[in-house]
């Protein structure tokens, strides 16, 4: 099924402004989508006048593949280990809603006619709100990386931004997959095993407390994720459940000959209306609520593992220094153990600052994103409360006013 | 003119409110009568003391019926004659309700009303006549509650009591307030009486709430969740809602069962509901039998209203299934939604709504059914009639004195069985017809009042998540 979808946002043209926020000089954005049977091509656009580049406007198209491989290639990349890197985009998965589209065509008969279209067209729209969304997910992950100094200057950026053919970068296979695995669980016991070291202890407060705090923040706001999504898919459900109500409702309605007949009808007539409020409800506290904890998570991950690097290398210089120790002691080896103790002693300064820095911005910027949501999602949902109660008091005074 | 009158000694010389019946008015005043007239054939019961005391002086606070011999016509009789109100008493309720048979095996359809030399049935047609057209006129005034569910007893014999309060002023009741308790058993047996009694006759029965061995075990069991206090609400609604739509049933009303199981504060147990019983099965092989009976009648509607009536109930049936279930599916999502959100669920209340209406309606169809058997039975007298004239003509032909006479016996006793038959169906026919309008009528009023309080409370649901949202709204400002 091919769906195209917009999705673009404003920038300023001017190269000149030297805004620190939305640093205009370098402008990403995803101006096309389209969906390919199990494959989303993004028309990734640039708009730049740094001289990096050979052209000031240019467009590629990306898979998500690609946008993983750059992703990957930021962690890598020592030069990055004191900075946050932008969780990657999540796999689009239109899964579910193509189950559901399927379930739906292989087509249920006691469904009248009217119903079918109404669930079908439910089902379209679900399927273009995920669209949606995950066109939004893939541009938030550049927009990022373009707004920050020093990830924007990154070589692979470029070419991931410029070049013109496929960067064949192939899905990872089984193989690669798998080291990935393990290479996680290695480092999640390795970040066990440093903070359990007795030897290692936290030299700056600062850290200490982003430590705790981040641990639990995650373990919370993962928590608070699940629940979001129980509660949207709750509405979104009693939304649905509006369907068949509504349309046995006016069947009974056509059916009957007494007073009840008009009752019916407005019944029916409410409860179509109740439905579109609800799935509204339920659609705004998708994206309000439910997508910025999601992306909240991911990135309170990312601002986890800076920390654990931090940790990584202060365990190194801890790891060096013993070793120049023991070279002294042993009068061996002095050069190289006391430059290698110089090395960790450097890398570990150097990411000490940025993270600082990088952990800061994250905080200031969760929390205005957090605030500016929760307003709109407070007002959204006030609007459609007082939109809801309208509808029930003019059903119920027209329900009253009849004999 | 109660006082006029010596009360009546005890234990003989009852008047029965069966003589004088040839009188076409309505019944109270032929009671009266009979009373005034010296009694004849008195009904070999033993009286209870009170009952007929009561003649004398006014209503004494006596509870009608406490007395469990519930044989005794003639303390119906006597309770009647003693009430200020003009209180009509169908012949109905002077009928001892013997133990439950399901089927009916007599060809006379007022309830068992044994060997009375009476043209019963056209008295019991119009006496109900006039109890319909004054209770329509009638302002209805009585108030039935079910509360304070309290469990009793201990283990697997444990059972729940509901207390039934009845506010009325009403003078057929001695109290104007009174409560008794009853448990989930009591109810289905005045169920079963009830229907016993009615249904054959064309009245529509509301049915009574369904067992659930599940949920009775777990609140046996003393399961002191949130499921058990649910389903004991959940039942104590339908119970409540089954009591009022009872008593709103005008001829229902009278019956000396309901009464007593208002009043009474001691009620001999129903074994005959219980789940697993001799008489349950009983029940489970009549229904049977029944469903196989109603696939091989075909009837030959000669009426066009029972015609339409039958299939406007019929599509009402499955429009209301499809309905329950669709409310069923929303109910639940709703309880996800307010697990999720601790709100409250509201649309259980419609649920209860169409689950009632469905059973309802079932028993509606019952009702029908019972014509079409009444119909049958009609058709096979005519048939045994039929068979018997050709035996006796087959007799003459033979020329046997004897057996000619003995078979015209049997043509003359099959003929009045033949009218009678037909008597009964036109009976049943008109029953129903009547039924069907008062449904009607108390369908409309019942899904409307319950559409409103539902709507209603979604209003309120909303307000108050208006409120909350307002409250946040300046705290999620404040955030910094």
């Amino acid at each position: 099924m091919e769906t195209h979808a917009e999705a673009g946002k404003e920038g300023k043209p001017s190269c000149a402004s030297v805004d620190l926020q939305g640093d205009s000089s370098l402008q990403v954005e995803i101006s096309d989508a389209v969906s390919e049977r199990d494959k989303v091509k993004f028309t990734v656009q640039t708009k730049s006048c740094l001289p990096y580049f050979a052209r000031t406007e240019f467009s590629v198209v990306r898979q998500h593949e690609e946008f993983i491989w750059l992703h990957d290639a930021y962690v890598e990349n020592e030069e990055y280990a004191g900075l946050i890197i932008p969780p990657a985009p999540p796999r689009p998965d239109f899964e579910a809603s193509r189950e559901k589209l399927q379930k739906l065509g292989e087509g249920d008969s006691s469904v009248t006619r009217e119903e079918f279209a109404k669930m079908k067209q439910e089902l379209e729209a679900e399927y273009l709100a995920i669209f949606k969304k995950t066109v939004a997910m893939h541009e938030v992950f550049l927009q990022r990386l373009a707004a920050h100094p020093t990830l924007r200057r990154d070589h692979n950026f470029f070419v991931f931004l410029e070049y013109g053919q496929d960067l064949s970068v192939r899905g990872k296979n089984r193989k690669e997959l798998l080291g990935g695995f393990l290479r996680n669980i290695v480092k999640s016991a390795d970040e066990a095993l440093i903070t359990g070291m007795s030897g290692l202890k936290e030299v700056d407060d600062f850290f200490e407390h982003e430590r705790t705090f981040l641990l639990e923040y995650h373990t919370r706001i993962r928590d608070a994720c699940l629940r979001a999504d129980r509660v949207m898919r709750a509405h979104k459900c009693l939304a649905d459940d509006y369907i068949p109500i509504s349309a046995a409702l006016s069947s009974l309605g056509t059916q009957e000959v007494n007073q009840l007949r008009t009752s019916f009808l407005k019944l029916a007539e409410l409860f179509e209306r109740l439905r579109k409020l609800e799935g509204r409800v339920a659609s705004d506290e998708d994206l309000k609520l439910s997508d910025m904890l999601r992306y909240y998570m991911r990135d309170s991950q990312a601002a986890k593992d800076l920390l654990y690097r931090r940790l990584r290398a202060l365990a190194d210089y801890e790891n060096a220094n013993k070793a120049l120790d023991k070279a002294r002691t042993r009068n061996r080896e002095v050069r190289p153990a006391e430059s290698h103790q110089q090395l960790c002693c450097q890398r570990f300064e150097r990411l000490s600052d940025s993270a600082k820095q990088e952990l800061m911005d994250f905080k200031s910027r969760r929390v205005s994103s957090f605030r500016k949501n929760l307003i709109e999602l407070a007002e959204l949902e006030l609007k459609h409360a007082k939109a809801s109660t309208l509808i029930l008091r003019n059903t119920l005074v027209a329900l009253k006013g009849e004999p | 003119m109660a006082a006029e009158r010596e009360p009546p000694p005890l234990g003989d010389g009852k008047p029965t409110d069966f003589e004088d019946l040839e009188d076409g008015e309505d019944l109270f005043t032929s009671t009266v009568s009979t009373l005034e007239s010296s009694p004849s054939s008195p009904e070999p019961a033993s009286l209870p003391a009170e009952d007929i005391s009561a003649n004398s002086n006014g209503p004494k606070p006596t509870e009608v019926g406490l007395d469990d011999d519930r044989e005794d016509l003639f303390a119906e009789a006597t309770e009647e004659v003693s009430l200020d109100s003009p209180e009509r008493e169908p012949i109905l309720s002077s009928e001892p309700s013997p133990a439950i048979t399901p089927v009916t095996p007599t060809t006379l359809i007022a309830p068992r009303i044994e060997s009375k030399s009476m043209s019963a049935p056209v008295i019991f047609d119009r006496s109900r006549e006039e109890i319909e057209e004054e209770a329509n006129g009638d302002i209805f005034d009585i108030e039935i509650g079910v509360s304070d569910p309290e469990k009793v007893g201990d283990g697997m014999n444990a059972y729940m009591a509901y207390r039934v309060t009845t506010k009325t002023s009403l003078s057929m009741f001695s109290k104007s307030e009174f409560s008794v308790k009853r448990r989930f058993s009591d109810f289905l047996g005045l169920h079963s009486k009830l229907a016993s009694k009615y249904l054959h006759v064309g009245y529509i029965v509301p049915p009574a709430p369904e067992k659930s061995i599940v949920g009775m075990t777990k609140v046996k069991v003393g399961k002191e969740d949130s499921s058990s206090t649910e389903f004991v609400e959940k039942r104590r609604a339908a119970l409540e809602r089954y009591l009022q739509r009872t008593v709103k049933h005008p001829t229902l009303l009278q019956d000396p069962d309901l009464r007593q199981f208002l009043e009474s504060s001691e009620l001999p147990r129903a074994v005959n509901t219980q789940a697993l019983s001799g008489a349950g099965i009983l029940r489970m092989v009549n229904k049977a039998a029944d469903a196989v009976n109603k696939m091989t009648i075909k009837m030959n509607e000669s009426d066009a209203w029972f015609e339409e009536k039958q299939q406007q109930f019929e599509n009402l049936d499955q429009q209301l299934r499809k309905l329950h279930a669709s409310v069923e599916a929303l109910v639940c999502h709703r309880k996800e939604l307010s697990a999720n959100t601790a709100a409250f669920a509201k649309s259980a209340a419609m649920l209860e709504l169409l689950s009632d209406y469905i059973r309802l309606i079932a028993a509606v169809k019952g009702v029908f059914d019972h014509r079409m058997k009444c119909w049958q039975k009609w058709e096979d007298a005519q048939i045994t009639l039929l068979k018997k004239r050709e035996a006796e003509a087959k007799m003459m032909v033979a020329n046997k004195p004897d057996k000619i006479q003995q078979a015209k016996n049997e043509i003359r006793e099959w003929e009045a069985k033949v009218q009678q038959g037909e008597r009964d169906f036109e009976q049943i026919s008109k029953t129903i017809r009547k039924e069907v309008g008062r449904f009607e009528k108390e369908r409309v009023k019942d899904f409307k009042t319950v559409i409103i309080k539902y709507l209603e409370s979604l209003v309120q649901t909303q307000q108050q998540l208006i409120k909350y949202w307002e409250a946040f709204l300046p705290e999620a400002k404040a955030i910094a």
